[in-house]
């Protein structure tokens, strides 16, 4: 009986299990930019638990020529190369699938599984009799089977010469032995192991001009055309390389050729507490600014973020989401702060959250939360996480406008004052709620404030009396009601039929949310898709909840954050939405959404549904 | 209450500075806080170092955190933008507001609640980094704002209005601000005004992290029965006392006493504090020579008051940076985004 062999051309997903340190990173990459250059999507993930013990790391590598770029789940190849996580990596393969290990030192069969295809290749033995210093065995190791796996697929050999000719330009004498080892790789499957992979790949058009790039990196380029001069950080998983990026694409893009002197100051703070302090005395004295971090910095930031509110300074927080606190799951993925950052800190407060669903939008939204900020004088939140933060995600080519102005909002200044007008920082001049503010050394006599909390009256005269507090209050509710005619708009994904049920979905979620809608449609069920992208939520979302029978809001928390949020905020009727959940930690999938979408709906054709059902 | 209202319109005599500015101009609003405070005396240091300097009013920028001494900014410079920020924080604040403006001059001033409690993290780092600012710490051993309790710069042993005895040991702010990297360490004396203006007055000239740790009695809970030097203690000892006027309670304590010299002030709650001026040959660019004096003169019971600390060489965190020499608030699209073109350029290194 022959044993079944998954067979599939330009649609599969390879899993690296590697030991961190090793130099299987860069070599993982180059395999994954192999199929871009073959004109095939791909969509990788970085998996890295936080228990460092045996340093496992794994990189997933969807291939999907139609573009699916969620996380599919399951492993069709399964390149085995931590010893110490070998039987849980096994174990993950799918029943027909493929283990391709180094079988320089022969496993007893009991390793192996009945159902799943073996690909033996004496890795080390390769590396070790071509290469005489142990580091350098190490390194050419991962190299040799990438080469292997490019004969195996019919990945072609000139498109990875040209990507390690790329990556070693004008280092010869690395170039040379990374060529080598490749080759080594090819040659030896090419010979000893033909046929034995029934996952393939060939050229195809699907890529485009899209670009290939992590959602931190591109929310720091974000910042860096959005004009952000300071930044203060407190490194955390998974955002620390946000601050990394921006530094790096400082000192690229922002250093006065002239003087040598830089336009921007980074700090690494000694805290997370001391960063939006920095932030927001920046932004009080008119300078862009913003810091990054995760959700036990955003606690920590919290009393901060108050007194940003309500003395209404402008602060940008990008908050790469994870799971939960230190000892939680920080190298997991949720999007489980949105509640918290919606309404953080003490007294009555409400932010303005945005929601970008990848690279692309990470760096749109990230220039734009600046103009945000200073026209809003107010905190503004990039709810990110770090699905889309630490993994390189096809997308659309940045873009920038050559034409567009910094919206500064309001400020007041010397010509102004001298002009006459009257200058009330907390006075709504406009009807909009956002009062004028002045930079500190702005005047010699006019304009000057003093800035605190709540107790004061338009004029920031101190003042505890109840009047001056209530109209306060009530501005920054009408500010924060403006907010949205500034803020992106939901995006809606029409049913190729007309449809009864609706869907809400935000963020990271995306790529999957879209693959399950093309899935459940397949079936039968038709969806209407809006994707909302900021808070608080314009009338679009709540005529959308009211133009469907229900509405399926779909998110990676237990707590159902942003249901609560549209029932509190958008006034929706709970009993029309149906919460989808997903929070273990792992990007949410198409398969999952698909199937919990199309019980949900069988269970409501059969009978009529009492309660919400959460999954 | 060290100001009562005073008519907006100026007295032809009164003495004008350079820029025609007179003293009052230099004031802010009407103080709130006890009569006799401390805090108030140093506020009109203050006043009296900025118009000595010929500053421009608005051209500073005044941080607080939260106390009855970060109240204060609001009661000077009332023609300067002022930042109450949140309890402990306000050197993060001002390091932000001094990065995007290097332009101005600013201040700090908090508690020592403010500074050495809550606060004692940023107030290292802020000295760390090498902000250019002039840091007042209003230091009364206590929190005056929440009634009573003691600080961290409370000494131990120190018995609080309530009964309550002290058993942590004291921070000590300006050993703490010399190991952290202040570049201008000082101590006074909230009554000594001759010793205080001018030590303001340099640290504002300084460019660098300048500190001063004021000494500042708070009336309000610190003058109770109970205490072990209690008022009346001090009152019989009073002739012991060289040089020392004695002064009713809820008048501001004031003292004048020459360089070199000792003296010791007794505090509203009947405490006596032993202030030693550093004599006249003092070396204050010896880092190390001016931590062994504040240990020696703690150790005698003393505390050191004067220029304990000036770095020869100092640099301020806009050097340490490298920033470019415009204010940031004043840069735009033109001098920040790199532009289309190079974004083409990024997007095609990304395929
Ligand atoms: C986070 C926070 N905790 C507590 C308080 C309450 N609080 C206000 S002022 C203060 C102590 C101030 O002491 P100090 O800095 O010595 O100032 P002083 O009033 O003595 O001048 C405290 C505890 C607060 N405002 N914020
Ligand atoms: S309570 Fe103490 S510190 Fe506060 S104003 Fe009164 S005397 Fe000054
Ligand atoms: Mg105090």
């Amino acid at each position: 009986m022959s044993m079944k062999r998954i067979e599939s051309l330009n649609d599969f997903v390879v899993k690296f299990a590697n030991v961190n340190g090793s130099g299987s990173a860069s070599a993982n990459e180059l395999f994954a930019k192999s199929f871009l250059r073959m004109g095939i999507p791909v969509s990788p993930r970085n998996i890295f638990p936080s228990n460092i013990q045996g340093l496992p790391t794994w990189y997933e590598v969807r291939v999907t020529e139609k573009g699916w770029l969620g996380r599919r789940g399951g492993v069709d190849l399964m390149v085995a190369m931590n010893p110490q996580t070998w039987s849980q990596d096994v174990k993950e393969i799918e029943p027909g699938g493929y283990l391709f290990y180094d079988n320089t030192k022969p496993l007893p069969p009991s390793k192996f599984r009945d159902d799943v295809n073996v690909i033996g290749m004496p890795l080390t033995e390769i590396s070790n009799a071509t290469f005489t210093d142990a580091r350098e065995r190490q390194l050419f190791k991962n190299i040799i089977y990438v080469g292997a796996l490019s004969a195996l697929m019919d990945i072609e050999p000139g498109v990875i010469a040209e990507l390690i000719g790329e990556q070693y330009k004008g280092k010869e004498k690395l170039l040379k032995p990374n060529l080598n080892a490749f080759q080594m790789g090819f040659n030896y499957a090419g010979e000893k192991l033909k046929g034995m992979l029934g996952l393939k790949v060939k050229r195809a058009y699907a890529v485009g001009d899209r670009i290939f790039m992590e959602g931190n990196a591109a929310a720091a380029l974000g910042c860096v055309y959005g004009g952000a001069t300071v930044c203060a950080w407190y490194p955390i998983t998974p955002s620390s390389s946000l601050a990394e990026a921006f530094t790096r694409y400082c000192q690229k893009l922002r250093v006065d050729p002239d003087s040598g002197k830089n336009k921007f100051a980074i700090i690494q703070a000694e805290d997370e507490l001391a960063s939006i302090g920095i932030v927001c005395g920046a932004g009080w004295n008119g300078a862009r600014a913003f810091t990054a971090t995760s959700g036990p910095g955003i606690s920590l930031m919290s009393e901060f973020v108050g007194l940003a509110y309500f003395a209404e300074i402008p602060a940008v927080i990008i908050d790469v989401q994870r799971g939960g606190p230190s000892t939680g799951m920080p190298t997991r993925t949720q999007q489980s702060d949105v509640l918290k950052c919606a309404y953080l800190s003490h007294g009555d407060t409400k932010h303005v959250l945005l929601f970008p669903e990848d690279p692309h939008e990470c760096f749109n939204f990230g220039a734009l939360s600046l103009d945000l900020a200073e026209r809003l004088q107010t905190p503004v939140f990039l709810m990110t996480d770090l699905d889309i933060g630490m993994n390189q995600r096809l997308c659309k080519p940045l873009q920038w406008d050559d034409a567009r102005v910094y919206d500064r909002g309001k400020v007041m200044t010397a010509e102004m004052l001298d002009g006459g007008k009257e200058f009330g920082r907390y006075l709504d001049v406009d009807g909009d709620g956002i009062p004028y503010r002045t930079y500190p050394g702005t005047h010699e006599s006019k304009g000057a404030y003093f800035t605190r909390g709540t107790s004061k009256n338009p004029y920031a005269v101190y003042s505890e009396a109840g009047a001056d507090y209530a109209y306060n209050m009530e501005r920054l509710l009408k500010k924060h009601d403006f907010a949205k005619t500034l803020l992106p708009k939901p995006l809606l994904t029409p049913a190729r039929e007309p449809a009864r049920f609706g869907c809400i979905y935000y963020g990271s979620t995306s790529p999957s949310m879209h693959e399950a809608l093309e899935a459940l449609a397949d079936k039968g069920i038709f969806v209407n898709a809006l994707r909302v992208r900021a808070f608080p939520f314009q009338d679009e979302i709540y005529d959308f909840c009211q133009s469907h029978a229900k509405v399926f809001v779909v998110e990676q928390n237990r707590d159902a954050q942003l249901k609560t949020l549209l029932v509190n905020e958008a006034g929706v009727n709970p009993a029309c939405l149906i919460s989808v959940l997903h929070y273990d930690g792992t990007p949410i999938t198409a398969r999952f959404i698909a199937r919990e979408i199309s019980e949900i709906v069988s269970a409501l054709n059969v009978r009529p549904i009492k309660k919400d059902k959460a999954a | 209450m060290t100001y009562v209202l005073k008519p907006k319109l100026h007295h032809p005599m009164l003495a004008k500075n350079k820029l025609g500015f007179t003293r009052r101009d230099y004031e802010g609003k009407v103080s709130t806080l006890c009569a006799g405070c401390g805090h108030d005396s140093i506020s009109a240091a203050l006043i009296q170092a900025f118009f000595q300097l010929d500053i421009q009013p608005h051209r500073v920028a005044k941080l607080s955190g939260i106390g009855c001494s970060s109240k204060t900014p609001d009661y000077f410079l009332g023609n300067s933008h002022g930042f109450n920020t949140v309890h402990g924080r306000m050197p993060s604040v001002l390091t932000g507001a001094n990065l995007a403006n290097r332009d101005l001059i600013y201040l700090g001033v908090s508690g020592d609640g403010d500074s050495a409690s809550i606060g004692l993290g940023q107030f290292a780092h802020v000295m760390r980094r090498g902000v250019n600012m002039t840091y007042i710490l209003e230091n009364n051993g206590v929190y005056g704002l929440t009634k009573g309790q003691f600080s961290a710069t409370a000494d131990k042993g120190s018995k609080a209005k309530k009964g309550m005895v002290n058993a942590d040991a004291a921070v000590d702010t300006v050993s703490l601000a010399l190991l952290m990297g202040a570049t201008f360490v000082a101590r006074s004396f909230s009554g000594d005004k001759q010793q205080l203006t001018p030590l303001v007055e340099a640290a504002i000239w300084h460019q660098g992290a300048a500190f001063i740790d004021v000494i500042s009695p708070c009336v309000a809970f610190n003058n109770h029965p109970g205490s072990t030097k209690s008022y009346d203690y001090v009152r019989e000892h009073n002739e012991a006392v060289n040089r020392l006027d004695f002064w009713p309670s809820r008048d501001a304590i004031t003292v004048d006493y020459s360089e070199g010299g000792v003296i010791e002030v007794p505090q509203h709650d009947g405490s006596i504090i032993k202030l030693r001026k550093l004599d006249a040959e003092y070396d204050p660019s010896d880092k190390i020579n001016a931590i062994t004096h504040i240990a020696q003169a703690a150790a005698k019971g003393e505390v050191l008051t004067g220029l304990l600390y000036l770095a020869p060489d100092a640099e301020d965190l806009h050097q340490h940076l490298n920033t470019f020499e415009a204010p940031f608030n004043r840069l735009g699209e033109k001098e920040l985004c790199p532009g289309s073109a190079l974004l083409d350029k990024i997007n095609a290194g990304l395929r």
